[in-house]
């Protein structure tokens, strides 16, 4: 898994920011059959959590109909300088994290 | 008698303005030329313009990795003889698939990385539209981005540009069509609900939504060839790299935008 997160680096107290995380990941359904017919095993990135020191902030759960290589958009409340941490997990239990520093003014 | 061979001249005058038609149906104006950008949606657009929501920049950061990594018997990255690829590879995606002297015929992008595997690193060529080998050759060719597909000006590749054009306005599979009759007679038009554009291959390797990965000017090829229900030529076959060097021929002038995404 390779990810990739577009946040500001700096912010105002109390300024309401975006974050753009992508990932790379197959999204696998478990609908879908193999050419020898076999079903190919689920495998989606199931939940996705944002942390900002600690804190949790954003969470989202995903299911089957999710495209690969989720793109996945929020806003949050630039409180304080720290450090916001991104959770991806899927199915077979594997996590990728990221984190990045903002500096609040 | 006089009445049928007015019938005659009738009919004879109908169809010399329906080759005339075709006729200028034919070949895309260098006026007309627009990019299968110009084709999508805007939020497919937006998705491409943008580097932090273009899931083909997921690839690029792995041909990054790829291009410093040391790889083969040789131990050797490509970086070691290459350098920085912002200033070495500039350029480069926008002028291929070039003349090969070794092969005597051309050779396209991931046949040049593969060539340079094999014979400078001695490693494993990549299969084809392996993650590697989409990685590697999405990351060189984005160091083109913004640069004009150049002119051809290789006179060596002349006859394999003119076997693509023959290739591109051949008739073929059980629907009978050749390339020419959607993408030069009918761009704009629409195929089954989606846009007809006018294949310029400028964005490859692309982000297809429809395919969700990463895939590269051969797979979509293919795609079109098994679309109109014939047999596609394997990858790699000289005949789709001869369609490609065609293609880029006829798309010189348009901007190089891989990584591209479409729908």
């Amino acid at each position: 898994m390779r990810s990739m997160i577009n946040a500001p680096k700096t912010a105002r107290r109390g300024e309401v920011i975006e974050i753009k995380t992508m990932i790379s990941h197959p999204m696998e359904t478990g609908y879908r059959r193999d050419s020898s017919g076999v079903a190919i095993p689920r495998n989606i990135i199931n939940r996705f959590v944002c942390t900002y020191d600690g804190e949790q902030v954003f969470s989202a759960e995903l299911f089957p109909a999710v495209a690969a290589n989720p793109l996945i958009a929020f806003t949050t409340v630039a409180l304080r300088s720290g450090t916001l941490s991104f959770a991806w997990t899927d199915d077979l239990g594997h996590t990728e994290t990221a984190t990045i520093e903002i500096t609040v003014t | 008698m006089r009445l049928w061979l007015r019938c005659c001249l009738v009919v004879y005058c109908l169809e010399v303005a329906a080759v005339v038609v075709a006729a200028a149906a034919g070949e895309i104006s260098p006026a007309d030329k627009r990019s299968g950008l110009d084709f999508v949606s805007p939020e497919t657009r937006r998705l491409q313009e943008d580097d932090t929501s273009n899931p083909g920049m997921l690839w690029v950061l792995d041909g990054e990795r790829l291009w410093r990594e040391p790889a083969g018997a040789a131990g050797a990255a490509c970086a070691g003889c290459h350098g920085e690829a912002a200033a070495s590879m500039r350029g480069v995606a926008a002028r291929y698939p070039a003349f090969d002297p070794a092969a005597g015929r051309p050779i396209d992008l991931q046949g040049r990385v593969n060539e340079c595997r094999s014979q400078r690193q001695g490693a494993q060529p990549f299969a084809f539209e392996s993650q590697e080998l989409l990685a590697l050759t999405a990351f060189i060719a984005q160091q083109s981005r913004g640069l004009p597909v150049a002119e051809p000006r290789d006179a060596r590749l002349r006859p394999f540009i003119d076997n693509g054009r023959r290739l591109f306005r051949q008739r073929l599979g059980q629907l009978d069509i050749a390339c020419a009759d959607c993408h030069d007679d009918r761009w704009g038009e629409r195929l089954s609900g989606s846009l007809i554009p006018q294949a310029h291959p400028t964005a490859y390797p692309l982000y297809r939504l429809e395919w969700q990965a990463l895939g590269s000017l051969q797979r979509r090829l293919r795609n079109c060839m098994i679309g109109v229900r014939a047999e596609p030529f394997a990858f790699g076959a000289p005949e789709l790299v001869d369609l490609e060097l065609f293609l880029m021929q006829r798309a010189a002038g348009l901007p190089m935008e891989t990584p591209g995404v479409r729908p």
